[in-house]
Formats: C-alpha cells, sequence, structure tokens
C-alpha cells in the first residue's frame, strides 16, 4: 500500500460519497415530476432534501479538488478532453440548483411548473451524464502521447456509454424513491411505493446488461478479474446489497433499505475503480500512453500534506454530515422557512 | 478570435460573475451574526424579525454563489488543462484542502442556517449561523492562498522531468504563506465586509425613503451604521496602503501599471483620474506629488521604479489596469465621508433618519461596494498579465491545447445566456424579497421561540420540536 494508492482509494471513497448522497436527491429530483400530483406533495418533495442537497454536492466538488491535487495530470486530460460534456454538467448543475431555489419564492401555478420541469429535467440529465462520463472513463479514451484527447459530445454517447448512463438513472430513481419512502406518509408515500419495484426491475435488468457487456467487450476490466478472481466478491456484494435492500423494502424497513442501496452504490463504483486499477485514465490509442496513478499523480510530499489535511478534515466531515442528517431525520413537514 | 482569447474572456466573465456573491456571504453573514447576538443578549423580537428577513437574502445570495462557484473549480481543468498540469502538486492541494476544510462546513450547516429558525433556538441557530459564516471565510483563506501563489510563488521546485515541466511544493507552509497571502486577504476580508454591512445600510434607508417598516429599518441602520464606517475607513486607509506595500516588493510592473509611472523617480505623484497613453509612454490626469512614493514605501522621497525599467513585452493592459485600479480606489474613498456624514447627521444634527439625500447615499453605497471590489479584483488579475503564475508560467502557456475555437465559443454563449438568467433571476427575486420586507414575527415562528432545543443537549435527547 503506498500514497498513490491511498489516494486513488480515497478519491473513489468520496466519489462513493457523493454518490451516495447526491444520488438521492438526484433519484428525488427525477421522480418527483412523476410521483407528485399536488404543489403540496412538490414541496414535500423539494423539502425532503432541501437542508441536506448542498451538503451533498459538496462531495463532488471535492472529488474534483482532490482529482486536481493527487493525479493533476488526469485532471487536465479529463476535463479538457470532455469538455463540452463537462459544460453541460456544469448548466445542469447550475440550473438544478436555481431551480430548487426560486421554485418557491413565486406562488404563481406557471412559475412553479416551470421550475418543476427545470429541475426534474436538470436531475435527470446530470444522473445521465455522470453514468455516460463513468462508462467512459470504463472503455477508455483516446489519450495521445502527450496526455491530450480530444473527444467530442457525441463520440461519448457510445451504445455502453448510453447504457451506463440509463443505468445510473435507473439507480438514482430507485436510491431516491427509497429516501423519499422515509420521509414521506400517506397517499405521496403509498404512490412511491408502488414505483419501486418498477425502478428495482428496470435497474436490474439494466445493471445485468453492464455487466455483460463488460464481460464481453471490456477486455482491460475482464482479465483483472479473471485472473484474481477474489477481485469479484466487490461485484458480488453489490448483488447481495441489493437483494437485500429489495428483502427489506417489502418487509417495510426503509432506513435498513436505503443503506444497503448506498452500500450497493459504493460497491459498483469500487467494482469499476478495481477494473481500471491502477489507471485513471485507459488510453485506446495505446496503452503506453494509460494515465495511471503513478504517472498521472502528484509528488509524494504533496500527497503526503494531503493525508494529513483529510484525516484531520474528513473525520470532521463526516461528523458534520451525520449531525444535520440527524437532526433533520423523521418525516418532513412544512414549515415558513420551508422552499 | 482564438481559443486562448475565448478562454480568457470565459473565465474573466465567469469569475467576475461569482465575485459578486461571496463578498457578501462573508460580509452580509458577519452582520447577521452581530443582529443574532443582539438577539440572544436583549431578547428583543425586532432583531428576530430582523434574522429571519436577512437569512432568506442570505439564502438567496448564497445559492448564486454556490452554483457559480462550481464553474470555477471546472474551469482550471477544462480551458487552463496545461496550467493545471504545472501547478497541481501545488494549487490543487490548497483547492483540495478548501473543499475538506471549508465547503463540508459551509454546506453541512447551512441547511440548518437557512431551515432552522423554527427548529432550534436562538443559540443554536445562531451558532449554525456563526458556522457557515465561519467556513465562508475559511474558503476565503484557501482560495485567496492559492491565487497569492499565483502572484508571489514560492515553496516550490521547477522540474521538467518527468515531462510536462511542473512545479513541485518543497515547503507547504510557504506555499501557503507567500509574501502577499496576509495583506490581500486582509484587504478582501475588509472589503467584504464593508459590502455586507452596506447591504443593510442600503436595504434599511430604502426602507426609510419608502417610510416603511420605519421602527425596524432604524433599528437595522443604526447597527450597520457603525460597522460600515469602521470597515471602510481601516480598509481604505490601512489594509489598501498594506497592500500597495505587498505589490510594489513583490510584483513592481503590476504597481508602476496600476499608477501609470513610466519614468522611475523620487517622489513619484499618485494619480487621482487620469488616462495612459501607451504609444507615447504618458500619463496625464490630475495626480498629488509624492504620495505614491509615500504609500509605497513610507516616505515621500522614496524612487518607485517606472515602466521604461522593465521590458514592454512583460506588460500588463496598462490603462485597463490604471482605470480599475483608480475606480477601485476612488469608490474606497468615497465610501468614507458617506459614513462620516451619517455618523455627523445622527449625532450633531439628530436627523439621520429625515435627511432624504443621505438615505439615498446609503442606498447606493452597496452598489460602490461591489464595484469596488470587482475593480479590485480585476487590478490584481488584469495586473498579473502576461503572466497566469507569476515569472514562472504565462497565461499563454497555460491553456488547454485540445481546445477548438468553437468550443469555447460555444461555452461562452453558454455562460453568457445561463448567467444574464441568473443575474435577472437574483435581481428579480431579491428585489421581491426587499418590496416584502421583514415579515412580522407571529407569521414567521411557527412554533414559540421558548419551546425549542437551545442547546445540544436538549436537540440530541428528544424529537426536533415540530416532530412531537
Amino acid at each position: 500500500m503506498n500514497l498513490n494508492v491511498i489516494w486513488f482509494g480515497l478519491f473513489l471513497i468520496i466519489i462513493a460519497g457523493y454518490l451516495i448522497l447526491d444520488g438521492f436527491d438526484l433519484g428525488v429530483g427525477s421522480l418527483h415530476m412523476f410521483v407528485a400530483k399536488k404543489d403540496e406533495e412538490r414541496r414535500i418533495i423539494l423539502n425532503s432534501i432541501g437542508p441536506v442537497w448542498d451538503g451533498n454536492e459538496v462531495w463532488l466538488i471535492l472529488g474534483g479538488g482532490v482529482l486536481f491535487a493527487a493525479f493533476p495530470l488526469a485532471y487536465a486530460s479529463l476535463f479538457s478532453g470532455f469538455y463540452l460534456a463537462m459544460m453541460l454538467v456544469l448548466l445542469v448543475m447550475i440550473l438544478r440548483t436555481v431551480a430548487i431555489e426560486f421554485r418557491s419564492k413565486r406562488s404563481s401555478s406557471k412559475w412553479r411548473g416551470a421550475w418543476d420541469i427545470v429541475f426534474g429535467v436538470s436531475s435527470l440529465l446530470l444522473a445521465l451524464l455522470l453514468g455516460v462520463a463513468f462508462g467512459n472513463v470504463l472503455s477508455g479514451v483516446p489519450i495521445d502521447a502527450n496526455g491530450n484527447m480530444q473527444v467530442t459530445l457525441f463520440q461519448l454517447l457510445t451504445p455502453f456509454a448510453l447504457l451506463v448512463g440509463i443505468t445510473a438513472v435507473a439507480m438514482f430513481a430507485l436510491h431516491g424513491s427509497i429516501y423519499l419512502s422515509l420521509k414521506t406518509t400517506g397517499e405521496l408515500q403509498a404512490r412511491l411505493r408502488k414505483w419501486m419495484p418498477r425502478l428495482m426491475s428496470v435497474f436490474f435488468i439494466l445493471n445485468t446488461l453492464v455487466v455483460l457487456a463488460i464481460f464481453l467487450y471490456r477486455d482491460p476490466i475482464s482479465a483483472r478479474y479473471i485472473s484474481n478472481i477474489w477481485l469479484v466478491i466487490f461485484p458480488l456484494g453489490a448483488l447481495i446489497a441489493a437483494l437485500v435492500a429489495w428483502y427489506l423494502l417489502r418487509k417495510g424497513q426503509d432506513l435498513q433499505a436505503f443503506i444497503a442501496s448506498g452500500t450497493m452504490i459504493a460497491l459498483l463504483l469500487i467494482s469499476g475503480g478495481i477494473g481500471i486499477f491502477p489507471n485513471l485514465l485507459i488510453s485506446t490509442t495505446d496503452p503506453r500512453y494509460n494515465l495511471t496513478i503513478y504517472n498521472a499523480a502528484s509528488a509524494s510530499n504533496t500527497l503526503t500534506v494531503m493525508l494529513i489535511i483529510a484525516l484531520i478534515g474528513m473525520p470532521l466531515a463526516l461528523l458534520y454530515t451525520a449531525g444535520v442528517y440527524y437532526f433533520f431525520r423523521g418525516k418532513t413537514e412544512l414549515d415558513t422557512h420551508s422552499y | 478570435m482564438n481559443a486562448e482569447l475565448l478562454s480568457r474572456l470565459q473565465f474573466a466573465l465567469t469569475a467576475s460573475f461569482h465575485f459578486i456573491y461571496p463578498p457578501l456571504s462573508m460580509g452580509l453573514g458577519l452582520m447577521l451574526i452581530v443582529i443574532g447576538i443582539m438577539y440572544v443578549r436583549t431578547k428583543d423580537p425586532k432583531w428576530r424579525r430582523l434574522s429571519f428577513f436577512w437569512i432568506k437574502v442570505y439564502g438567496l445570495i448564497f445559492a448564486v454563489g454556490v452554483a457559480t462557484g462550481v464553474v470555477q473549480e471546472f474551469e482550471f481543468g477544462t480551458n487552463w488543462a496545461n496550467y493545471s498540469r504545472f501547478v497541481g502538486n501545488v494549487f490543487g492541494s490548497l483547492l483540495a484542502a478548501e473543499g475538506v476544510f471549508a465547503f463540508f462546513l459551509e454546506g453541512g450547516f447551512l441547511g440548518l442556517m437557512l431551515f432552522g429558525g423554527n427548529r432550534l433556538g436562538p443559540k443554536m441557530w445562531l451558532a449554525a449561523t456563526c458556522l457557515v459564516v465561519f467556513g465562508a471565510h475559511f474558503s476565503a483563506i484557501w482560495i485567496i492562498m492559492a491565487n497569492s501563489w499565483m502572484q508571489t510563488p514560492a515553496g516550490y521546485t521547477i522540474q521538467a522531468l518527468p515531462t510536462p515541466v511542473r512545479a513541485y511544493m518543497t515547503q507547504f507552509v510557504q506555499v501557503m504563506f507567500t509574501p502577499s497571502f496576509i495583506p490581500r486577504i486582509m484587504h478582501v476580508w475588509f472589503a467584504s465586509w464593508t459590502a455586507g454591512s452596506a447591504l443593510m445600510l442600503s436595504v434599511s434607508a430604502w426602507y426609510l425613503l419608502r417610510k416603511r417598516h420605519v421602527e425596524i429599518a432604524k433599528a437595522n441602520l443604526l447597527v450597520a451604521l457603525p460597522f460600515f464606517i469602521v470597515f471602510s475607513i481601516l480598509n481604505a486607509l490601512m489594509f489598501g496602503p498594506v497592500q500597495s506595500t505587498e505589490v510594489t516588493n513583490n510584483q513592481p510592473l503590476k504597481l508602476a501599471s496600476m499608477e501609470g509611472l513610466w519614468q522611475s523617480q523620487s517622489c513619484a505623484p499618485l494619480y487621482l483620474v487620469g488616462w495612459v497613453n501607451t504609444t507615447t509612454e504618458t500619463t496625464t490626469g490630475i495626480s498629488i506629488p509624492c504620495l505614491l512614493s509615500l504609500v509605497a514605501y513610507r516616505n515621500p522621497q522614496a524612487v518607485v521604479t517606472g515602466l521604461n525599467d522593465f521590458p514592454a513585452n512583460l506588460y500588463p493592459p496598462i490603462n485597463l489596469v490604471f482605470q480599475v485600479y483608480h475606480f477601485m480606489f476612488n469608490i474606497g474613498f468615497l465610501l468614507i465621508p458617506i459614513g462620516v456624514l451619517g455618523l455627523i447627521w445622527y449625532f450633531w444634527k439628530r436627523k439621520v433618519f429625515q435627511a432624504g439625500w443621505l438615505l439615498w447615499l446609503f442606498v447606493v453605497t452597496v452598489f460602490l461596494a461591489e464595484i469596488a471590489i470587482t475593480a479590485g479584483w480585476w487590478t490584481a488579475e488584469v495586473g498579473r498579465q502576461p503572466w497566469i503564475v507569476y515569472n514562472l508560467l504565462k497565461t499563454a502557456q497555460g491553456t488547454s491545447p485540445t481546445l477548438s475555437t468553437g468550443e469555447v465559443a460555444a461555452s461562452m454563449v453558454m455562460f453568457v445566456g445561463l448567467y444574464a438568467l441568473l443575474f435577472i433571476l437574483f435581481i428579480y427575486l431579491l428585489n421581491g424579497k426587499i418590496q416584502q420586507g421583514p415579515e412580522p414575527l407571529e407569521d414567521v415562528e411557527s412554533v414559540p421561540v421558548t419551546s425549542l432545543p437551545d442547546s445540544f443537549r436538549e436537540i440530541f435527547r428528544r424529537r426536533p420540536a415540530r416532530a412531537e
């Protein structure tokens, strides 16, 4: 275990934290158009994520900062290479923020209806884009000898990447529906519960397709799992977590089911991470151009300083996050401070 | 138009637009703490009413600040990939530290601050506010540290291998505390606090002019005014000059550009207004003799180095730097008499609330402060050109080699449209909030304040009051 491996692990953990936390509010955003019928229900849904979504998004910002600091060459290649896709990510992130903040500032139903659409579409698109990006990282990117790549928006939309993208949308919607079920009561909750089996089956089918596609077409990743079969415990663990989540949902234990689905998301990400390890970006031009956790990394003193920062800061961050979630636990109710 | 120029313009646009909001989150945040303390100490319900009002405004400012801040982090990678490769070892760690230490504080407790009014007792609500505002200041520390490293790099070594050429950290403490960091963070903080107190002053004065919420507006104005006076005076007379001494020592070419000083001379003049002609290499305008030498070196006879002593290919856009600097300078000094007149009218004439012309001056202070802040930031950043990292890497070398003009043009169009929309919405909603004004406490309090949990023990021992 060296510093580079530790930072690759920490990076995965931070991204997993982002996917688990912002994942549910992306899912809530994607679903709210479909499950809420009345304005009051919309408001309950928005307020269920109101106090926490900003903190959730911090995990992505931290992920970007950590990639910049620990693996600057990968950060530079990825962000500049996926230029228009990144701009699209920014666009939907900004629109999402604006929509949730601005929606309830006026009571006109046209105003609210318009922002609801913006919020729903931008949440859905962000989930899709994250999945497409992940799909492209798994399939490899056309990095040249100088570490540069140029990929247009349409080149990113390969069938495989789109499949991963849609899977991500279904996964976050499922995760979000479990969170919402925790936060709602009565008719709204009953309607949500009807959605869960559909989301679960769709996600299950899509994810199976992704695994098959990886096994059949993505040699570096399947080769890694075949050469070290014990690593299969991570994807298997994700499968078990998914089944456990399903079982718990049927028993009505939403909180435990939420934890199980979060675990599943983390394990799926880690399975992907292990699949590309020790690469960060696999070059489709020539394997010699791969950006790895060694050739793309900062020097060891930077990594050491950052490890100290992380060891001080991350426990504090987890403490605040846990404290805030604990404080806002229970069903969402509206008051004069709500959205 | 090429990709580099467009990237520069795009960064200038997104950074300038973003930088409207963080100074207010710091400055208004500080004033919110003041008002929170007033309530905790006096239990006068008017302070609680004001807290409810200003926290809503704060939420709006914060939301736009966060939304536009993410863009900045992305742009280092998207548009300035070679810069990111060059500085990643040094700059990246400061940015990551900002995320770990500051953003979690802000992001975590913002929910409690914005939604906590009816769930937390006044002390705990104030504590949540303090943590968010502390987070905002802490965030400024890291980002100004990172930017100061670009102005006055220290604690690094340059190595060519393995390629690409990169700056490596040798001393983290030197990277954090570069020579320009302390003067710059103080200048930024005081400017932000000036802007925050100016916002309160401005809105209170406007209510008085419109004869609305008169009692509460008077109270609010009297809280904001003394802070505004102290912050604006300290910033213009103390932290501004400290900052110009720092620039004199570390970036003499930037100082010469700021003042349009061509010939090195003792007893160098300080311009109030002027115009720099770069073809004839002259500066014309109204100046005060010897003042620049005095400000820069604390000695009117000191020799200030002029532009002619530097190679012309390293000049920044001199007239632009000169103009934005003087904008900031003049506005900064203009704020002082406005505050002092308020004080005189309050103590000597006892008519501060009736003097319409004075109230109008108060109304414009927040716009003046924001313009000055933007102009100051432009001075720092345009004055650093043609370097992206001073004396180490040119801005032109920092771009993303793969970007096409079309791609940056597309994103530029997107940002112009998106930010115009954001700004219109922001102004529209802010105006709506201000027009509505502080609501009566009965309307905003859903439970009596005395029944709210006001210590950690009460919060964590029982369900939140509302759930019972």
